[in-house]
């Protein structure tokens, strides 16, 4: 066995459903914990920043206008596909740097918060919405949509905290642009594989690998991207992605979870979501 | 026969306009020591009272007396207390209300029909709404005892000004914050009998301080680094720059911006009141409405009919007086609001739009607009784009309701969205693409505080009203 | 009411496609239109305005009496009351027409000759419509022949809530044919029909059978007139002049009581149909009571005081 040479997995980028490389051609070298060669990632572009918010625009339509049910057995069908792949995850997690046992609680965490998340989908319309009782022959009531296209710029914790940030932003029905821990990008493109093997439409997750500092300027500064989730970016770039979010107004939920360990609430399904509200007369 | 109605002005007798106003911080009446700016009554353009402008250090000051309130009155104060002094608020304004509804409309230059029969009511109903909430915070669904911000800084606009104070501050209360509120510059009158209002009710001071002056007044209260919140309601623009500015601090904004609501007429609407609602979506309060009708997109097929009961319609309004309580459209607010609804409505002509309004006879002093319909409008003109925030219509037509949707979406705003149609199914299917903050089908311009209202994409961020409103005064 | 004569009916359609046309009709919002009429009675009618209201709204009235007591003296009465309504006040204008049951048609006829009053007659089995067509026609017939100048007829409710708008339809055409040169007014008994669909339908459907006037109620059914249901009545004449260019009459009747109640009628009549039809040719008010208030309340505008009830004749 040990004179076998392996077959290396090339990490591409994940945009509207495809495996393309960047536009740009580059790559970095992304290393194991002990600072050995690991393999090459893509290093996004801006183009491909274009590219992937077009291709999350695109799906959002279709996504947001799934029924609730249909997108939580979306997700649920993910799930039971992580957990397939749960050896992979563990040592691709090893690979880095984890010990064992907690790559493999990590996964473990991973799953069941996706499996969290997923159950969500059809739920946070009756937990979020509600019929309001105006004054007059009218019927009136609130439900909680999609935002839109939301970027997000995940946290380091290679899995865990990617799915953390994910789940919520797509179970509620919006699409997103990742842009993967800059470190620990490998894990990230593994579960692009598995979405890309699920029933998820294409373009509903589109996954960056590059780096941070200069593709988020770039997503928090398109116009038609509709909201942030700025959860990996460091506090000293906060006030100046925030400044760029201001041009279109995007709905931004600035960093401050370092533990993704913890019980998530539900304060990130509900960051993304707009409250719609609608009025009908009552009368015969 | 001719049906003339003669002048039927409300009594001014009810109101005690006094020749300057302070500023009201930690609950007296003080000066400020910014340069004063004089409030004119924009139907005739005389002056009403000089007012004060806050400066830096009065600004200050204010904060200061919030954050002392918060800390030591306001904050630990249970809600059941809370509650009844909100309650109280809410019964003194209904007990004064026609003086505020005629203060308003004398200010402001609104109808005193539309100041005394809706901003008036509404004014009261959210401080009783929001009354009830503040010993029941733990059951809102934001956790079992969710804390308040601290001090929220609030600006509000010229359109409703008493009822945005309401919007704003209510909530704020309830919720256990104190407030620091900068009224807008062209009508800061009622703000002020309100604060006279919290001395009645005997509210601790400090919990409400009300700053007057411009624009620089309001940037001072928002870049105040003692404020844990700001809620804005005004322009997209103004909005931008708040987000800006406090963009990296950490404190919670809300926002209520700028709109440009289709409003879709279907071929089986009901027209008689589908008219009357193109009519209230747009011409309510002069068009000075974020959430005003102004695209009439209406389907090609009844676009003919539609347009000439419309038109028909428009030439009953009754333009003039605010004080008339047969007035239906009032006065422009401002001079340059004036200026802003000429310069659209102009481009709208050079762009190629038909122009129409009916035969109307404006007071010569004040500052006037006839209601103006455009027809022929395409979705490239600036007058189907920019918030015009005035008494004009841009009209468009359809043919599917996909495209219908299509064009009600191809905006920036997302604040409201009108749908007419007898077909219930066609509404539902409508309202779930519509992309805005609420949506009116078969009625339009409704309001209660009960009911969340706030935008979609560059109208805003948050929500007021409902139980959706205390989230945005609440750490959570 | 000049050229209702020369209007022929509409060719007769057969049942379903007079049926596909009045339920083609735009729809009615009830809280848009509850809302419209609401709003229309905020008007501040003051002063010189009001004092013209009060004397359009007299002389719009049909006094009415429609009791099972009425006798040729309470009815010569009324007649007397309309013809000078105010007798300290010549300045007062008369009513506009006298309504009566059929049997008291000849009475009324004689004590209003010369006055120029109108001698209006419910018919057709008034309230409830009840009866055979051939008793309606005779009915109709006798009040004419006895002198009326209008008649008031009642429609089939239960057939246009059956659906049989036809035979509504045929029957209103009928009674046009029996009126002669008097004047036919339609009542809907819109407390019975409900919505203001309905009422829309049934405006439509009067005006090509050919009524003169379409009418709100008998004033014994709860709701009688409303301001919403004469809302949609006027929306109607107005959509039905701009279709065909004839002008058709609206009276509101049952239920107005007071001055503001009346002036909150020539309001909506104003604002909705338009000064066209502000005058007693085009619209009446079927009261009773109504007309000593609106002599009280004018007796105020020119004293300054306000009056009593001793101060007017009860009739």
């Amino acid at each position: 066995m040990s004179d076998r040479l392996s077959v290396r997995k090339t990490y591409k980028l994940f945009i509207g459903g495809a495996f393309p490389r960047s536009e740009s051609g580059r790559s970095y070298v992304v290393n194991d914990g002990k600072g050995r060669f690991l393999a090459n990632a893509s290093q996004a572009s801006r183009k491909d920043v274009r590219d992937a918010v077009g291709a999350a625009r695109k799906a959002f339509g279709g996504w947001s206008g799934r029924t609730a049910y249909n997108r939580g057995q979306i997700l649920y069908r993910v799930a039971e596909m992580l957990e397939g792949r749960r050896a992979q995850f563990v040592d691709e997690l090893h690979a880095t740097g984890l010990a064992k046992p907690a790559a493999s609680d990590e996964v473990d965490r991973a799953v069941d918060r996706w499996v969290w998340y997923a159950g969500w989908a059809d739920k946070v319309g009756a937990v979020a919405g509600s019929a309001n009782p105006v004054s007059g022959p009218f019927f009136n009531f609130s439900t909680p949509e999609p935002t839109g296209v939301v970027g997000v710029v995940a946290p380091d914790s290679p899995l865990l905290g990617l799915v953390s940030v994910v789940a919520p932003v797509i179970a509620t029905g919006n699409t997103a642009v990742v842009v993967a821990s800059e470190p620990a990008p490998l894990a990230a493109i593994t579960l692009a594989e598995v979405l890309a093997t699920s029933d998820l439409p294409g373009g509903v997750v589109n996954l960056l690998t590059g780096r941070r500092a200069e593709l988020a300027p770039w997503l928090a500064s398109h116009m038609d991207v509709n909201a942030i989730d700025l959860a990996g970016v460091a506090a000293e770039d906060v006030r100046e992605l925030e400044v760029a979010a201001a041009e279109n107004l995007k709905r931004v939920l600035p960093p401050g979870i370092s533990d993704w360990s913890a019980e998530p609430g539900t304060a990130r399904l509900t960051a993304f979501l707009e409250t719609k509200t609608v009025w009908h007369p009552v009368g015969v | 026969m001719d049906f003339e109605y003669a002048p039927a002005p409300e009594s001014r007798s009810v109101v005690d306009i006094r020749p300057s106003y302070g500023l009201f911080v930690g609950g007296e009446f003080t000066g400020g020591h910014g340069e004063p700016f004089k409030s004119i009554d924009p139907s005739n353009e005389e002056t009403l009272a000089e007012i004060a402008t806050a400066d830096e250090a009065d600004v200050d000051r204010a904060v200061k007396a919030a954050r002392t309130a918060f800390e030591k009155v306001w904050g630990p104060m249970p809600g059941r207390e809370r509650a009844k002094y909100l309650y109280r608020i809410a019964r003194i304004i209904q007990e004064r209300s026609r003086e505020l509804a005629v203060l308003e409309s004398i200010d402001n230059g609104k109808p005193i029909r539309e100041s005394r029969d809706v901003d008036l009511p509404l004014v009261a109903a959210h401080f009783f709404y929001y009354a009830g909430w503040a010993d029941k915070l733990g059951h809102a669904g934001f956790g079992g005892d969710p804390r308040p911000l601290g001090v929220a800084g609030q600006v509000i606009p010229w359109n409703f000004p008493l009822l945005m104070l309401a919007w704003k501050i209510a909530p704020a209360l309830a919720c256990g914050n104190t407030v620091v509120l900068k009224p807008a510059e062209t009508t800061p009158l009622t703000a002020l009998v309100f604060a006279d209002i919290c001395r009645q009710a005997e509210l601790p001071p400090g919990v409400v301080n009300i700053v007057t002056g411009a624009g620089e007044t309001g940037r001072l209260l928002v870049g105040h680094p003692g404020i844990d919140k700001i809620a804005f309601t005004g322009s997209t623009e103004v909005g931008k720059q708040i987000a800006r500015t406090v963009a990296g601090t950490g404190k919670r904004v809300t926002l209520e911006l700028g709109g440009k609501a289709a409003n879709v007429v279907f071929d089986d609407a009901p027209l008689d009141q589908a008219v009357e609602g193109i009519v209230n979506g747009i011409f309510f309060n002069q068009g000075h409405v974020c959430c005003a009708g102004s695209r009439l997109l209406v389907q090609e097929s009844v676009a003919e009919e539609l347009l000439a009961r419309l038109k028909a319609r428009m030439a009953t309004l009754r333009v003039g007086d605010p004080l008339d309580k047969n007035t239906d459209v009032g006065a422009i607010n401002s001079a340059e609001q004036l200026a802003k609804i000429r310069e659209l409505s102009q481009a709208g002509e050079a762009e190629g739009a038909g122009r129409w309004s009916p035969p109307c006879e404006l007071p010569q002093r004040g500052f006037w607009f006839a209601p103006t319909l455009f027809t022929g409008v395409a979705q490239s003109h600036r007058i189907a784009r920019e918030e015009i925030f005035g008494p004009v219509l841009s009209v468009l037509t359809f043919r599917t309701p996909a495209e219908a949707v299509e064009k009600a979406n191809n905006t920036p705003f997302g604040l409201s969205a009108g749908v007419w149609t007898e077909k219930g199914s066609r509404i539902l299917w409508m309202a779930e693409r519509l992309r805005a903050g609420v949506v009116w089908a078969n009625t339009f311009n409704k309001f209660d505080p009960a009911s969340p209202f706030g935008g979609y994409k560059e109208s805003g961020f948050g929500r007021e009203g409902g139980r959706h409103g205390l989230e945005a005064y609440l750490d959570v | 009411m000049g050229d209702a004569g020369e209007v022929s009916t509409e060719t007769l359609t057969s049942g379903p496609e007079l049926r596909a046309f009045l339920h083609g009709l735009p729809g009615v919002d009830q809280v848009g239109a509850d809302e419209r009429a609401a709003r229309l009675a905020t008007r501040s009618i003051k002063t010189s305005a009001k004092a013209q209201a009060i004397d359009l709204a007299i002389s719009m009235v049909d006094l009415t009496t429609l009791e099972g007591a009425d006798t040729p003296g309470k009815v010569r009465a009324l007649c007397a009351k309309g013809a000078h309504p105010d007798p300290s006040d010549p300045g007062v204008p008369k009513v506009a027409a006298i309504c009566v049951y059929p049997d008291m048609v000849a009475t009324a006829a004689e004590a209003l000759a010369g006055t120029g009053i109108g001698i209006a007659s419910v018919a057709t089995a008034f309230p409830s419509g009840r009866a055979p067509m051939e008793a309606k026609l005779a009915d109709t017939a006798m009040a004419v022949a006895d002198g009326a100048t209008e008649i008031d007829m009642v429609i089939d409710r239960g057939a246009f809530l059956a659906g049989d708008y036809l035979k509504v339809h045929e029957e209103i055409v009928a009674v046009k044919q029996a009126c002669g040169d008097a004047h036919l007014k339609v009542i809907f008994e819109t407390g019975e029909l409900v919505t203001y669909d309905n009422v829309r339908r049934a405006s439509w459907l009067a005006m090509r059978a050919g009524a003169d006037f379409i009418k709100t109620s008998t004033g014994k059914v709860a709701p009688a007139a409303t301001l919403p249901v004469t809302l949609v009545m006027l929306e109607a004449v107005r959509d039905y002049r701009e279709q065909t260019g004839r002008m058709v009459g609206v009276k509101p009747a049952g239920g107005i009581r007071t001055t503001k109640d009346a002036v909150k009628y020539l309001v909506l009549v104003n604002e909705t149909a338009g000064p066209d039809w502000l005058t007693p040719q085009w619209f009446r008010l079927g009261a009773s009571s109504l007309l000593n208030d609106l002599l009280m309340q004018r007796r105020k505008l020119s004293t300054g005081v306000y009056s009593g009830p001793d101060y007017f004749t009860l009739d």
